[in-house]
């Protein structure tokens, strides 16, 4: 008898109070904000460095730097967010909400837009340049060494200007409409 | 002398959640011997250090189980830590252990609903697990995922939980304690249940010990064995004593999880009260060069994670011993002599974890 009382409270409590469960298709599921729902880039602020590519513990990643491409394997992926803990850019980032389903477990290409692969090219190719100048101006001090320190560097300074003087103006226009963007 | 007989119980079967085989030798109702085979969902978990380094194997880790993904994690995040010498800040320390406790209550209240489910209460089985509902909140708030945490990581945990939301996860586990009491009520007064479970499947103090029994299973008859009297986690600053019965019952192993999960409530607020401020991780340099044997309270009894490491990235040797890998042979031996009926609730009694065993 008593366990029928016990029930009835149960019992009573549920035939009076809204269903617990919601009516998902037609009431939409609300996800907490830190939910680790799916992966999702901001691809024009990714340097390609490969950090997430080296951190995924399934290997759903692979980054291309020349092509400026990233992708992922959403179907491999575990939202574990091991990547956008290593990103250095902060780039990454996990936001609620599940991916959608799909018909085949393709994988999905990110590329950035043309201005920032133009921008990054002329980066490159400034580094390069200076690089090069660094370099044949340590070539031309250990060739030049008696003389004093001043003077191979003046040397040194117009040398590389024959490479890079086409290219460093050019570079920085190129990245202000970039940052526009 | 009845005829003798083999039934095949499982792979697949209505009460197991997951795949594991018993030949039940019967001798008209009563079942003589049991042999258990499992095999049937090995991943090779373990061979995995070879692919990925350590600090990706937390990840795996965790996927050793679904239900105690938590502490799998704790478990080889807390024995890599002691290889490298790592002092964890006590902020982080206590969001494990409550985290822990979190994952504890979710386990319990899951194997209420199966076991009710199994001895034909099927409303008390929704009602265990509407309360279970509340608290994959209350995880998925505070860390992001309902089941895989993904918080640990090798020197701390990855996210914080502010004040309000302890304040606001406080106020919940009031709720779900008192919705705790009110189906202990109706599992440990019913009669109908006490029919089914009291004096079935009795294993004795001395048989749990000879069989190495772990965890709820071996504390219900009467071996007061917790890991977490080891203090591990933030449980050393903690009160509280292991839950035990005399009994060995089946009945003693479902009060003794009740107790447990109000034991878990009493646990949080007491690391709620105390958790103090601070950073949560430290940053961690280097490899683990050495090797260390970590024992860890699981949800379903001890749990053991042995560790080497070689100085580089990719560990020597991990090594997991899962509670109901240790609770089997103790299954085997309650089997015997048991009704052909009792078998379903028999073997949900020890809480199985099959894919935790097989790793």
């Amino acid at each position: 008898m008593s366990t029928f009382l016990n029930f009835t409270g149960t019992l009573l409590k549920n035939l009076v109070s809204k269903p617990v469960t919601k009516n998902y298709p037609e009431e939409p599921a609300v996800y907490p904000e830190r939910m680790r729902g799916r992966i999702v880039i901001d691809i024009d602020q990714c340097i390609s460095c490969g950090l997430c590519v080296r951190s995924c513990p399934p290997r759903c990643i692979t980054v291309d730097k020349n092509e400026g491409t990233w992708t992922i394997n959403r179907f491999d992926c575990i939202a574990c967010g091991y990547c956008a803990s290593k990103c250095p850019k902060k780039c990454l980032k996990l936001i609620p909400g599940y991916q959608k389903p799909g018909r085949s477990k393709a994988a999905v290409t990110y590329k950035k837009s043309e201005e920032v692969m133009e921008a990054e090219r002329k980066k490159a190719a400034e580094m390069a340049a200076k690089k090069a100048a660094a370099l044949k101006a340590a070539r031309e001090k250990k060739a030049a060494a008696p003389v004093s320190n001043a003077a191979p560097a003046a040397n040194a300074a117009p040398a590389p200007a024959v490479n890079t003087a086409s290219t460093a103006p050019a570079a920085n226009a190129a990245e202000k409409p970039a940052e526009k963007q | 002398m009845g005829n003798i007989s083999v039934v095949p119980f499982g792979p697949q079967h209505p009460v197991l959640p997951e795949p594991i085989h018993l030949d039940l030798v019967i001798e008209d109702e009563k079942i003589i011997k049991a042999v258990p085979s499992i095999g049937f969902v090995h991943r090779g978990l373990e061979s995995l250090i070879v692919k990925k380094d350590f600090n990706e194997m937390v990840y795996v880790a965790e996927r050793t189980c679904g239900i105690c993904s938590f502490g799998h994690g704790m478990g080889y995040v807390e024995a890599v830590e002691k290889i490298m010498n790592v002092q964890v800040p006590d902020r982080a320390r206590y969001l494990r252990t409550i985290w822990m406790e979190l994952s504890r209550m979710h386990s319990h209240l899951l194997w209420l609903g199966l076991l009710a489910d199994a001895f034909g209460y099927e409303s008390l089985f929704y009602h265990c697990w509407r309360i279970r509902e509340q608290i994959l909140d209350m995880i998925e708030e505070s860390t992001g995922g309902r089941v895989i945490f993904s918080v640990n990581k090798v020197g701390g945990v990855m996210r914080d939980m502010d004040k309000q939301m302890l304040a606001r996860f406080a106020e919940k586990l009031g709720d779900v304690e008192d919705q705790v009491i009110g189906i202990k009520k109706n599992f440990l007064n019913d009669r109908t249940v006490q029919l089914r479970l009291r004096g079935v499947g009795v294993l004795t103090k001395q048989q749990a010990h000879d069989l190495g029994c772990a965890g709820p299973f071996g504390r219900a008859s009467g071996i007061a064995t917790d890991m977490r009297t080891r203090g591990y986690g933030a449980y050393a600053d903690l009160e509280f004593e292991p839950v035990t019965s005399n009994d060995g019952d089946s009945y003693a192993r479902c009060a003794c999880r009740i107790e447990e999960l109000l034991q878990s409530i009493d646990l949080i607020r007491q690391a709620m009260g105390r958790i103090p401020e601070g950073d949560l991780f430290v940053p961690v340099k280097g490899n683990p060069d050495g090797e260390y044997f970590m024992r860890i309270e699981q949800p379903r009894g001890e749990a053991v994670y042995y560790i080497k490491g070689n100085g580089k990235p990719y560990l020597n040797r991990l090594r997991i011993r899962t509670p109901t890998f240790a609770n089997l042979p103790g299954l085997c031996e309650t089997l015997k002599g048991a009704d052909y009926a009792d078998v379903p609730i028999l073997i949900l009694t020890i809480d199985p974890c099959i894919s935790c065993t097989e790793r």
